[in-house]
Order: structure tokens, then sequence, then C-alpha cells
């Protein structure tokens, strides 16, 4: 079910149609008494109607740049847009149009759940009728129209959260801002919760979302800007970004090879194929040392009794799918045969880690 | 200003009332537990330092009329102080409730308003009730219909001055170390407020005088003073006036600041 409200006439208004939904340049922020800078000079656009991913381990300064976008946090230099509006200059019309779902809840809790969805859309001035009706929708939609009468003391951590989200859309803002979305959630609910987002998307809304979860930020958003220490690593489709992390593709072969053949030499053979930066073999009952390349390959594994068998790991520095017709060919010529195969790609895990490093922040 | 700058200000306005709707809303359905937390205090403040010590006779005739005012006027400032400050310093420091309000499209300091206006409601409802109650207990209470106006004029004053102040508090305060701060201003500025006694009484006690000029609540008491009871020596009510309006001046300025600073990071 597909929700798309018309946006209030306030909102409306000054919209400047055409630019990007957000844009951020050389913001920094410095909290007081601190001796860095929680953001650091950060720069960015959101287009219209884009999911966009912060991720970054904690301290990085997520939350702090969503705040100064949100109008909450005073920027220390450096310009904030939303919509079209400087959020500085005009935070008055900028929170007419964005919503945000904080990272704690901040229900409330002298109001009843729809009570609390009814008065949000009071103080952006939803007309009564309106604001009602909205708040029934967005009730139902969110599956929370049952525990509707609660007083938002009541709810569990997963239902205070999609209320939130539920509150933060009954506005009809044009950017919506989620701060760790689904953290605390169930499986079931976070699916739905992205479920949600991509609706609004698919209704015009312009989504920003932090998150630690990997998962999350490959499969919902558009593109994900990593941070750390205040600074934007990297900002690209996750696609792009996992394409860039050299040698990580890789490809696992199985190989039955003629009894005579010395492993040694298949595997000096495969490393001489263009786009194989490194092979190592692997032993047959574990699935491979994995992980980063980098290090010496290990000692090759003992030869084996017939019918000879051989695993070996392929680091790429290309697509792996272009490599399979000339490796397949390749042992053909040596008389042996490629029994299983299979690709790896890197995850986005493997990107923020390569960027951001292992250490506990 | 961006071309919405009339309509952002016409949503500020309806942004404001929703605020102001919410809190009487919510206190609408607490309405025993409010009208409980306003009246008793200054209900057997008046009972016993009015009709018990005067039935006894410690008292002369006419203290219970020199209290009452003094009475009303506290139950004005004091209610009003703690219906902002209270709520703000658990807001800022625990439930971050109010985050939502402060999201509203309206400047971050018309909440903070808001907060004064409510409060100032509020107290009002409490002081008018203490008329009928001091009726009640004492059997009397000095009042010409002529003086209404200046009587309801002193009481908002007050009102407004003790939200003022709990503006200034409520954000100046964390929450550890309320009830430290509470105890520390609450019980001098109820005792030092001439609310038990007229100000000009104390020309004696030349010392305590000089304290009890300090603190806004003597101003309100002596304004309903100067009102209700004409021919009992008191400071002019201009004087009083003027000296509430310098103070809700000066502490609003203080108390927006402060509460800008604990919104805004
Ligand atoms: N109100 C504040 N006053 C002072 N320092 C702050 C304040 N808020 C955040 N910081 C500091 O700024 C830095 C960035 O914090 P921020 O909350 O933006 O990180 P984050 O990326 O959201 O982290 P997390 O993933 O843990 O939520 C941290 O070092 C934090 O201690
Ligand atoms: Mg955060």
């Amino acid at each position: 079910m597909t929700r798309a409200f018309p946006a209030t006439s306030a909102t409306s208004v000054t919209a400047t149609d055409g630019g990007p939904a957000v844009e951020v340049r050389d913001l920094v922020k410095r909290y007081p008494k601190r001796p860095v800078n929680a953001v650091d000079g950060i720069s960015f656009t959101v287009g219209r109607g884009e999911i966009f991913g912060l991720l970054g381990p904690n301290g990085a300064g997520k939350t702090t740049t969503i705040g100064v976008l949100t109008t909450r946090v005073k920027a220390t230099s450096g310009s904030a847009n939303v919509g079209g509006v400087d959020v500085v200059a005009h935070p008055v019309a900028a929170r007419a149009r964005l919503a945000v779902v904080p990272q704690r809840v901040n229900l409330d809790r002298a109001l009843t759940a729809r009570q609390n969805l009814v008065f949000h859309a009071a103080y952006h001035g939803v007309p009564v009728a309106e604001r009602n009706r909205r708040a029934d929708a967005v009730l139902e939609q969110f599956g929370l129209a049952d525990r509707a009468k609660d007083k938002v003391d009541f709810y569990s951590g997963g239902m205070g959260q999609r209320l939130l989200i539920a509150r933060a859309m009954m506005h009809a803002p044009e950017v919506l801002f989620l701060d760790e979305p689904s953290t605390g959630l169930d499986p079931q609910a976070r699916l739905f919760v992205w479920d949600r987002i991509r609706e609004m998307r698919a209704n015009g809304v312009t989504i920003v979302l932090t998150t630690h979860d990997m998962d999350e930020a490959a499969t919902l958003a558009d593109r994900v800007g990593i941070m750390d220490h205040g600074t934007l690593l990297a900002l690209d489709t996750p696609d792009a970004l996992t394409r860039s992390l050299p040698g990580s593709t890789t490809l696992d072969l199985t190989i039955a090879h003629a009894a005579g053949d010395s492993p040694a030499a298949i595997i000096g053979e495969l490393s001489a194929v263009r786009g194989v930066e490194q092979v190592e073999s692997v032993a047959s009952d574990q699935s491979g040392g994995g992980g980063m390349p980098g290090g010496p390959p290990p000692a090759p594994a003992a030869p084996q009794s017939a019918p000879s068998e051989l695993r070996v790991r392929l680091y790429l520095t290309s697509e792996a799918a272009a490599l399979i017709a000339p490796v397949t060919e390749l042992l053909l010529g040596r008389g042996a045969r490629l029994t299983a195969i299979s690709l790896g790609e890197p995850s986005l895990e493997d990107v923020f880690i390569s960027l951001t490093g292992r250490d506990l922040r | 200003m961006p071309s919405g700058s009339d309509r952002s200000g016409a949503g500020a306005v309806r942004a404001f009332g929703a605020l102001l709707w919410r809190d009487v809303f919510v206190t609408g359905r607490e309405l025993v537990a409010f009208l409980a937390q306003v009246i008793l205090q200054p209900l057997f403040l008046l009972f016993v330092f009015g009709k018990v010590l005067g039935d006894l006779g410690y008292t002369q005739d006419n203290f219970a009329q020199v209290l009452l005012p003094g009475v009303i006027a506290f139950t004005a400032f004091l209610t009003a102080l703690q219906n902002v400050a209270f709520p703000l310093v658990i807001d800022f420091s625990y439930t971050k409730e109010i985050e939502d309000r402060l999201m509203a499209p309206l400047p971050t300091s018309m909440v903070a308003v808001e907060k004064v206006v409510f409060a100032t409601l509020r107290a009002l409802i409490a002081a008018v009730l203490m008329f009928p109650l001091g009726y009640w207990v004492l059997g009397e209470v000095s009042i010409t219909w002529a003086a209404v106006p200046a009587v309801a004029m002193f009481l908002v004053l007050g009102a407004l001055v003790g939200a003022a102040v709990g503006l200034t508090l409520g954000t100046l305060v964390t929450a550890s170390k309320i009830n430290l701060v509470f105890a520390i201003v609450l019980t001098p500025l109820l005792f030092t407020g001439s609310t038990q006694f007229p100000w000009v009484s104390l020309d004696d006690l030349r010392w305590f005088q000089v304290i009890c000029a300090v603190n806004p609540l003597t101003y309100v008491s002596e304004g309903m003073r100067a009102e209700m009871l004409p021919s009992l020596d008191h400071i002019p009510a201009w004087v009083s006036g003027l000296a509430l309006l310098g103070y809700l001046v000066v502490f609003m300025a203080i108390g927006i600041k402060g509460f800008l600073r604990r919104a805004i990071d």
C-alpha cells in the first residue's frame, strides 16, 4: 500500500525544484570544549528522490551531521541546504521541509501513540481532518492500529522506533533523515522498515540515513558515504565502492588434474593469466584462508593421491566472470578439468574495514 | 528571507497555538493532580497562619488579610516557576520529549515563550482559585471591584516573572542538581518574598529588608497588597509594577539564552 500525502501548502511554496535535496559544503562542527572537530570539512549532495546512506564507526560524526542538517546543531563553518533552504539562515523554513527520526526515542510520553502523530502534524500546520486521516492511515500502515490508544510508555523499543518513523511521515516532508532507523528492530521489523523507506522514496521523498549495518547500506542506499573521524573517506554507489577495493574479487576453483601433473606448475601457469593478481592453494577440507589479500601466498598444499584434486583461490584485478573462459582453456590444455567454481565479490564490510581499520572506537 | 516568509510567519503562529494546545490538553487530563499540586500548599499556609494562629490569639486581627494577598502572590509566582523549571530539566536531561516540538516550524525561542505562557496560564488559575478558598478559610477577602483590574495585572506580571525565573533555572540546572538547587533557591525565595509581612514594616530590620528587595516575589506581594489593602503601608504600586517589568525583561533574556543553548548544540 502506498501513501502519498499532498505536501502542505506552507512547504510547497518556496521549494526550489530542480536543485539537489541536500547540499553540504565544507561543513565543520566543533563542540565547545572539544579538542577536535566532530565533523571536519565534509561536502556532499543528495539528489531528489535518492536514498543516501552515511556509514561510519561510533563517533564518526554521523549524528552530528544529521543534527546540523536538521537545525538541531549549529555548524561551526560551512554551509548546508535542505530542500533548497539554507538551514543556518532559515531554520524555520527548513524544518517545514524535513523530518527526522532520531537515534534515541523521543516520543511524547504524556500522549498516546495516535496523539503523538496528530500533535506532530498539528505543530506542522496540517488541518484537523487531514491529520486525523493521516494518523489512522499511518498507524494502519505501520501495523500499530491496534495499539493506537496505548500510552507510548507501554510500547516496546521496536514499536517505538516504528512510531518514530510514522511520526516523521505525518507532515509529508520533502527530505527524511533517519539516524540508525533499524537499530533494535527484529528481522521482520527491519525488512518492514526497509519497505516503508523504499515506498517513501517511490513517493518522491529524499532519504538520508545513517547506519552501522552493511546490509542495510548495501541493499537500501543508492549511494553510500563512509565517514570516520568527521571526514568522508569514500562516497559512491555500493557497487562502485566494492569494486574499488583492489584485488578483492576472487575466483575459487576446484581442479581435477592428471596424476602426473604438478600443482605447483598449474598454479604457476594460472598466475600468469591476465587479470590474476595472485593465486593461493586452499586445503581441500577447508573453505580457504579467505580475507584480504596482501600477505604472501601460503605454501602449496601437499600433492594428493589420485584422482588428483587441487583447490585454489585466484585474487583478481578484473571481473571474475571474464576469467572463466581463459582459465578453462588453460586447464583443458593440460588435460585438467574444472569440477567446481565459485565467484567471490568483496562486501561493503570489506570496504568499510579497509577504510576505517579495525580499531574499536 | 525566502519568498515564503509570510507563510512561515503564519505557520509559526499556528505551531505556537498547537504547542499551547498540547500543554492544555495534557493538563486537562490530569486536572485533579494539577489542582492538588497547586492548591494544597497555599491552602495550609492560609489555614495555619491566617486562621489557626489568629483564632489562638498569636497574631493581630488583620494579619489574615495581610497574609492573603501575599499567599496569592506566592501561589502565582511559584506555580509558574515550577511549571516551567521542572518539566524543562527533565525534558532536556532525560526524556528529550521536547525535541519533537523543537522541530516544529517556529523559531526555537518561541518554544521557550510557549512554556512561559502556558505556565503563566496555570499559575493564574491557581491564583484565582485562592480567592474563593481564602474566603472559605478566613471568612472574608479584602478587595473592592475597582481594584480587580490592577490585581489582575499584578497576578499576570507576577506569574510571568515567576515563569521567566523558572525558565532561567530550568535551563541552567542539570537534572542531577535539581533537588539541591531547588532546596537552595525555593525556600529563601518563599521567605524573603514579603508574602507573610509587609515589606515597609521591615524598616527596623534593615539588612533583611534589603535582601527582600532583591526578591521579585516581594513586588508581587507588595503590588497585591497595595491594591487589596490600600490602607496598609506599602511600596507604591507603580514602583512594584516597574520592578516586575524589569525583572521580566532580565529573566526572559537570560532564560531564552539558556534555552537556546540547551536546545541547539
Ligand atoms: N553534544 C555534544 N557535545 C560534545 N561532544 C559531542 C556532542 N555530541 C557528539 N559529540 C562528539 O562528537 C563526535 C561525533 O559524535 P556523533 O554522535 O556525531 O557520532 P556518530 O557517528 O553518530 O556515532 P554513533 O554511531 O555512536 O551514533 C563524538 O566524538 C562525540 O563524542
Ligand atoms: Mg549517532
